[in-house]
C-alpha cells in the first residue's frame, strides 16, 4: 500500500468538552482512523471517537486462570509425585493447604497480564510517533486536548478535513509529519 | 483569580457552616498549574537543603545497615538476641511491622479507587511509593533471619539436583509467595499509575537528558483516548485484584503465627485482626510522612485538612477493630478454658514484660481516641503526634505477640528472656533509615502526587460535572 505523505491533521480544542463534541461530529461525519489525545482520561471521549469497547479483561480472566491452575498443579505435583512426604498416614495431596499459593499465583499472573496486555495492545514502549511532531503538542500531557484525523482513513482530503476540523471551533489545525 | 489563603479560609469557614465538605482541592488550581506546581518540585528546584541533610541523615543509617548485615553474614545469627526459647524476636516483629506499613498504600490506591473516594488522587502515588519501600524493608528480615541466607532460593520452587522441593504446608513459604506476588504487583500498579505523569515530565523538562530519562520511562505514552481507554481498563481491574491481595497478604502473615500451636497465636481471629492493624499501621505512618512533606513542599492545596481529617476518621475505625481484636484475644483465653492460653494472658498482661503489653495499649487504644476530636483530626501537629504514637504501638504489638508469646512457654525449665543486642537495634534502624533515603530519593525525582487524577478532579472537569449531574437526578 503506498504510504500517504502526511500523517494526518491535528486540531487542538481548548477544553475537554469541545474536543468530546468534536469527536462526535468527526464520527458521525464518517471517519473512523481518529484519536483524540488529552492529559487526563475524558469521559466520554473514547465513545464518541466510535471505538469498539477493550478486550483486556478476558485476557486478563484468562491470565488468572492459568496462573491459579498452574500454581495448583506445580504444588500437587511437588506433592504428590516429585517429593511425597508420607506423615502418618496423611493424604498426599493435602489441597486446603495449597490454596493460599494458587490464590497468590492467580492474582500475580492476572496482574501482570493485565500491565503487559495494556502495554502491548497500546503498542508501547514506542520510541518515535509522528504526532510529536506537531508543535505544541507537548501541551497534551498538561492543559491541552486534540483530535487526530489520519491521513489513512478512507475520507481522508487534506483540504476537505482541514476545512471540516476548522469548522469545529478548532483553537488550531495543523499538518502532522511523518 | 488568584486565590489567596485568607480567600481560601474564608470559603472553607462558609462550606463548614453549610454542612457541606470542603472541597479536594483549593480554589484557585487548574490544569496548568497542577502540573507546574507538582512537576517544578523535581524539575525546576534545586536539591532543597533539608532534603540534602535529610539524605545524609538516612544514608548514615543505611551504611549501618550495611554494617549490620556484614557483621551477621561474618558471624550468623547468634549476634542477635535470638535464641531459644525466643527464635523470632526483632527480625520477625520488624517484618511484620513493614509490611503491614507497606499495606495503606495499596489500600489507598486500590480500594479507595473501586470505592469512588476521590480524595485519595492526592495521595495514592505517595501511599504506594511507601509501600514499595516498606516491603521492601520487610522482605529483608526474613532472609536475614534464615541463617544461611545465600540459599534463600531452596524457598522456591526450582528444579535443583538435590529433588527437594518447598513444603507447601508450611506458612513460611506461603509468606514467601505472598510478600513476593505483593511487590510485584504493588510496583506495577506503582508504574502504570506514573506512566501519563511522567509523560508529563518529559514534556515539562527543559534540559536534554532530564527529557530522555523520563521519556524513556514514558515509553512513548501521548495520551491517546484509545490508550486511556485501555488503561483505565487495566488500572481499575488491577485495582480488583490488589484488593483481595492485600488482605490475603497479612493474612498469610498473620497465619505464620495462628497456624503454629503456641498459645498466644493459635487463634482464629488473627487473620482479620492482623490486616485492621497493618491498615492501622500504614495510615499513620503516610500520615507521618505526609503531614511534613506537605508543610515543606507546600502542598496544602492537594492536601488538605479535608484529607488529613478523612485518614484520621480510617485510623480511628482500623484502630477500634484492633481493639476489638485485643478484647476477644483476652476474652478467648477466658472463655477456652486452657490453662496454657490462661496463663499466657495473664503473663502477657502481669508478667516480666507488662510494660509492653500496657504501653502497646495506651499507644493504639487510649491515645487514638483523640481523634474522635474534630480539632485534632484537622491539626496536622496533633495528627503527626499521634501518628508517630501509633506508629510505635504497632510496634509494640508485634513485640508482645511475638516475645510474650514465646518466652514462658508449656514447660517451665523452658522459659527464657529476650534481650535484644545492638545488632538488633542497628538493623532496625538500619531499615528506617533505608526506607526514608528511598522516600527522599522518590520525592526528588518523580511527582510525588498524581498529576493526571488530580486534574480528573478540577470542578469543570467532565467527571466530576458527571457526579454533579447524577447528584441532582436524585
Amino acid at each position: 500500500m503506498e504510504h500517504p505523505p502526511i500523517f494526518g491533521l491535528m486540531a487542538e480544542f481548548g477544553s475537554p468538552e469541545e474536543v468530546v463534541q468534536a469527536a462526535q461530529r468527526t464520527c458521525e461525519q464518517g471517519y473512523t482512523r481518529t484519536d483524540a489525545y488529552s492529559p487526563f482520561p475524558v469521559e466520554g471521549l473514547y465513545e464518541a471517537l466510535g471505538a469498539r469497547k477493550s478486550r483486556l479483561p478476558l485476557l486478563v480472566l484468562c491470565g488468572g486462570i492459568v496462573g491459579g491452575l498452574s500454581g495448583f498443579f506445580m504444588q500437587y505435583y511437588a506433592a504428590v509425585f516429585g517429593y511425597p512426604l508420607n506423615i502418618g498416614g496423611r493424604p498426599l495431596n493435602s489441597w486446603p493447604a495449597f490454596i493460599p499459593i494458587t490464590f497468590e499465583l492467580t492474582i500475580l499472573v492476572a496482574g501482570l497480564s493485565a500491565v503487559v496486555g495494556m502495554l502491548f495492545r497500546n503498542g508501547l514502549p514506542r520510541p518515535y510517533h509522528p504526532v510529536f511532531n506537531v508543535p505544541g503538542f507537548e501541551r497534551a500531557t498538561t492543559d491541552g486536548f486534540f483530535l487526530c484525523i489520519e491521513a489513512t482513513d478512507p475520507m481522508f482530503d487534506q483540504q476537505k478535513t482541514a476545512a471540516f476540523l476548522r469548522g469545529l471551533h478548532a483553537k488550531n489545525v495543523s499538518v502532522v509529519d511523518h | 483569580m488568584p486565590a489567596t489563603s485568607d480567600n481560601s479560609a474564608a470559603q472553607s469557614e462558609v462550606l463548614n457552616r453549610l454542612g457541606m465538605s470542603q472541597p479536594l482541592i483549593r480554589p484557585g488550581e487548574d490544569y496548568q498549574s497542577i502540573s507546574e506546581q507538582i512537576s517544578n518540585n523535581v524539575l525546576d528546584h534545586k536539591t532543597p537543603k533539608g532534603l540534602l541533610f535529610g539524605l545524609f541523615l538516612t544514608f548514615s543509617l543505611v551504611m549501618l545497615l550495611f554494617a549490620a548485615i556484614g557483621y551477621l553474614f561474618m558471624k550468623g545469627i547468634g549476634i542477635w538476641g535470638v535464641k531459644i526459647p525466643i527464635g523470632w524476636g526483632f527480625a520477625i516483629v520488624n517484618f511484620v511491622w513493614w509490611i503491614g506499613i507497606g499495606h495503606a498504600g495499596t489500600l489507598i490506591s486500590a480500594i479507595l479507587l473501586l470505592l469512588h473516594q476521590h480524595w485519595r488522587n492526592s495521595i495514592n502515588r505517595f501511599a504506594e511509593a511507601m509501600t514499595l519501600f516498606a516491603v521492601a524493608c520487610a522482605g529483608l528480615f526474613p532472609l536475614l533471619h534464615l541463617g544461611r541466607p545465600w540459599v534463600f532460593y531452596w524457598i522456591l520452587p526450582l528444579p535443583e539436583t538435590m529433588g527437594l522441593w518447598p513444603q507447601w504446608r508450611s506458612p513460611l513459604v506461603w509468606d514467601v509467595f505472598a510478600v513476593s506476588t505483593y511487590f510485584t504487583i504493588s510496583l506495577v500498579f506503582w508504574f502504570v499509575g506514573l506512566i501519563p505523569d511522567l509523560a508529563t515530565m518529559r514534556d515539562r523538562a527543559t534540559k536534554k537528558w532530564v527529557q530522555v530519562i523520563y521519556g524513556i520511562l514514558a515509553m512513548g505514552w501521548r495520551g491517546s483516548a484509545r490508550h486511556w481507554h485501555r488503561y483505565q481498563t487495566a488500572y481499575l481491574l488491577l485495582a480488583g485484584l490488589a484488593t483481595p491481595l492485600v488482605i490475603s497478604v497479612h493474612s498469610v502473615v498473620s497465619f505464620d503465627f495462628a497456624v503454629g500451636i503456641v498459645p498466644g497465636w493459635h487463634s482464629t481471629i488473627f487473620p482479620p485482626y492482623f490486616v485492621a492493624g497493618a491498615i492501622y499501621s500504614g495510615f499513620a505512618m503516610v500520615l507521618t510522612l505526609v503531614i511534613p512533606t506537605r508543610k515543606f513542599y507546600h502542598l496544602e492545596s492537594f492536601i488538605t485538612e479535608r484529607h488529613l481529617d478523612n485518614m484520621a476518621r480510617v485510623m480511628l475505625a482500623t484502630g477500634l477493630i484492633v481493639a476489638y481484636g485485643y478484647m476477644m484475644e483476652t476474652f478467648f483465653a477466658w472463655y477456652g478454658q486452657n490453662k496454657f492460653d490462661h496463663f499466657m494472658m495473664l503473663n502477657r498482661m502481669f508478667g516480666p514484660y507488662t510494660e509492653a503489653y500496657w504501653m502497646l495499649i495506651l499507644c493504639n487504644i487510649a491515645i487514638p481516641q483523640a481523634l474522635w476530636i474534630k480539632r485534632i483530626r484537622q491539626n496536622p501537629v496533633t495528627l503527626f503526634i499521634i501518628s508517630i504514637i501509633i506508629n510505635v504501638g504497632m510496634w509494640l504489638e508485634r513485640y508482645v505477640i511475638v516475645v510474650t508469646s514465646l518466652h514462658r512457654d508449656f514447660l517451665s525449665s523452658s522459659w527464657g528472656m529476650y534481650y535484644p543486642t545492638f545488632w538488633d537495634i542497628a538493623t532496625f534502624a538500619g531499615t528506617i533509615g533505608l526506607f526514608l533515603m528511598l522516600m527522599f530519593m522518590f520525592i526528588r525525582v518523580m511527582p510525588m502526587i498524581s498529576m493526571f487524577e488530580l486534574k480528573e478532579l478540577l470542578p469543570w472537569s467532565p467527571r466530576v460535572q458527571a457526579v454533579r449531574a447524577r447528584r441532582k437526578e436524585r
